[in-house]
């Protein structure tokens, strides 16, 4: 009677570690996610000011591993005027045919990060980016940033127009060779 | 005792898959971004097919400068350089109040005409969340006509120079390259001739663009007049438009001479039959009078 008591309470005892030991992976494992965040570009080349926005960046990472993606849909970006947003989806990124632009990559130095202690860390990034149906691997720096364990991720990307298959007359001219993108996600 | 052991292997692996299972979370396999709202843009280029009023509005805060030249009959002959000797323009000014409202002003050399009017966008075609084939809007255009008509028994009253149309636009874009707008238009005149003549007058209008290259599309609008003007022609006119940076020039030939709705699409004196076409240009500058509200909240 005693024995099987014992015992019962040591099984208990095993599955309560092995429970904790699971919510304790899973923890680990957090998925950070917004549907907000923002993206700027700017290609400015000669007089013209060509510059947009898009506040509907989708962006998710995992803590442990450190895997992150951006999604942006094209027609999402604002231009000052409407001309320049027509003749962005129209002429140049072709966004009937190519609806979204991506990145899938990871946060190589995850591990430097403490997520239990607020602060900004820099952070060293590497993947895919996917504009105009054309995936480019790149590397690039950010920050990112916690405040009360909630974490913000700023990074940039220099890009090569002309390496994403985009053409048009203007580009180098109106229109910079090289666009640099800005990437401001509060998850 | 053996019993627990096998309960414990068992729970361990258990434990060992859920861990597993934790650790594969992919986020490479997701697909994010599925389009909820997919607004067909760029129906047609600028806002006029050529002469008449197309489907497009300009955005919220921009400012629309219009200069528009009709030149004489290409068939007056080399004397008159193909009519290029004359020309006749409108100039004006549109504003986009609202994503779907606008409002314009012009004036036109062409009997003297001052022109405004209002255009609001009712139904806007998308896919996605909600499925809507065509685009409509409505235009309603007031025309003064300030040239003074020299055979008039009495002194005219203001109102007396007014015309007025209602358009109801109905637009649809194919595909990237193609679009098509229908317009049935009522005309309406304050004033006219003789008692034997109608004061209303219905027509319908058909205009289409043919995208040939990115940059560079076809634009031809037909107006079917239901109630005729006697000594008037049906207007049709083919154009290009050709879009750079901030501009859209619009290139074209029709037989229509006059830039406001009562006189393109009632009063073209020119015949396509006798070659009684004009060579005319529209050029359009977009200026950005008020940023929208995305650019002013950056967080760079």
């Amino acid at each position: 009677m005693n024995l099987k008591l014992k015992l019962t309470s040591i099984s208990s005892l095993i599955v309560l570690i092995l429970l904790i030991g699971m919510t304790q992976t899973v923890n680990a494992q957090k998925v950070f996610a917004t549907k907000s965040g923002q993206i700027y570009f700017n290609a400015t080349g000669a007089l013209v000011k060509i510059a947009a926005v898009n506040n509907q960046v989708d962006s998710k990472f995992v803590d442990a591993t450190g895997q992150i993606i951006f999604g942006v849909l094209i027609k999402g970006f604002k231009f000052e005027n409407q001309l320049m947003e027509d003749h962005f989806n129209e002429n140049y990124m072709e966004s009937t045919q190519f609806p979204k632009a991506d990145f899938k990559g990871y946060i190589t130095n995850i591990k430097e990060i403490n997520f239990s202690k607020d602060g900004t860390y820099p952070i060293q990034v590497d993947g895919t980016l996917t504009i105009h149906g054309v995936a480019q691997k790149t590397t690039t720096k950010g920050t990112l940033t916690l405040a009360q364990g909630k974490p913000t991720i700023e990074g940039e990307f220099n890009v090569k127009i002309k390496d994403y298959g985009i053409s048009g007359m203007y580009i180098g001219d109106k229109i910079a060779n090289q666009a640099v993108i800005k990437l401001n996600c509060k998850y | 005792m053996i019993k627990l052991k096998a309960c414990l292997l068992f729970l361990c692996i258990l434990g060992m898959q859920l861990n597993a299972t934790a650790q594969t979370i992919d986020l490479f396999a997701e697909t994010p971004n599925t389009v909820a709202k997919d607004i067909a843009t760029g129906i047609f280029k600028t806002t006029r097919i050529v002469n008449g009023q197309s489907i497009e509005n300009v955005g919220e805060g921009i400012l629309d400068f219009r200069i528009l030249h009709r030149f004489g009959a290409i068939n007056q002959g080399g004397y008159e350089f193909f009519g290029l000797d004359q020309a006749t323009m409108r100039m004006g000014l549109d504003y986009g109040i609202t994503k779907n409202l606008m409002i314009g002003i012009g004036r036109s050399t062409f009997q003297k005409q001052f022109d405004g009017f209002v255009k609001y966008k009712a139904l806007s075609q998308q896919t996605g969340e909600r499925n809507i084939p065509l685009s409509i809007s409505y235009v309603g255009t007031a025309i003064y006509k300030s040239l003074k008509d020299a055979t008039t028994t009495y002194e005219p009253y203001v109102s007396d120079k007014f015309s007025f149309a209602h358009q109801i636009l109905f637009a649809r874009k194919f595909n990237d390259y193609f679009s098509l707008q229908l317009t049935p238009t009522l005309l309406h005149y304050n004033i006219v001739e003789n008692v034997n003549i109608p004061n209303d007058f219905y027509s319908l209008g058909i205009g289409f663009r043919q995208r040939i290259s990115k940059r560079v599309n076809i634009t031809t609008e037909y107006f079917y007049r239901i109630d005729k003007l006697d000594g008037y022609y049906d207007p049709l006119t083919v154009g290009v438009d050709i879009e750079t940076g901030g501009h859209v020039f619009q290139l074209h030939v029709s037989n229509s001479t006059g830039m406001t709705e009562r006189t393109f699409i009632n009063e073209t004196a020119g015949s396509w039959g006798k070659g009684d076409l004009r060579f005319g240009f529209n050029i359009s500058r977009v200026f950005t009078l008020k940023k929208p509200k995305e650019l002013k909240n950056l967080k760079f």
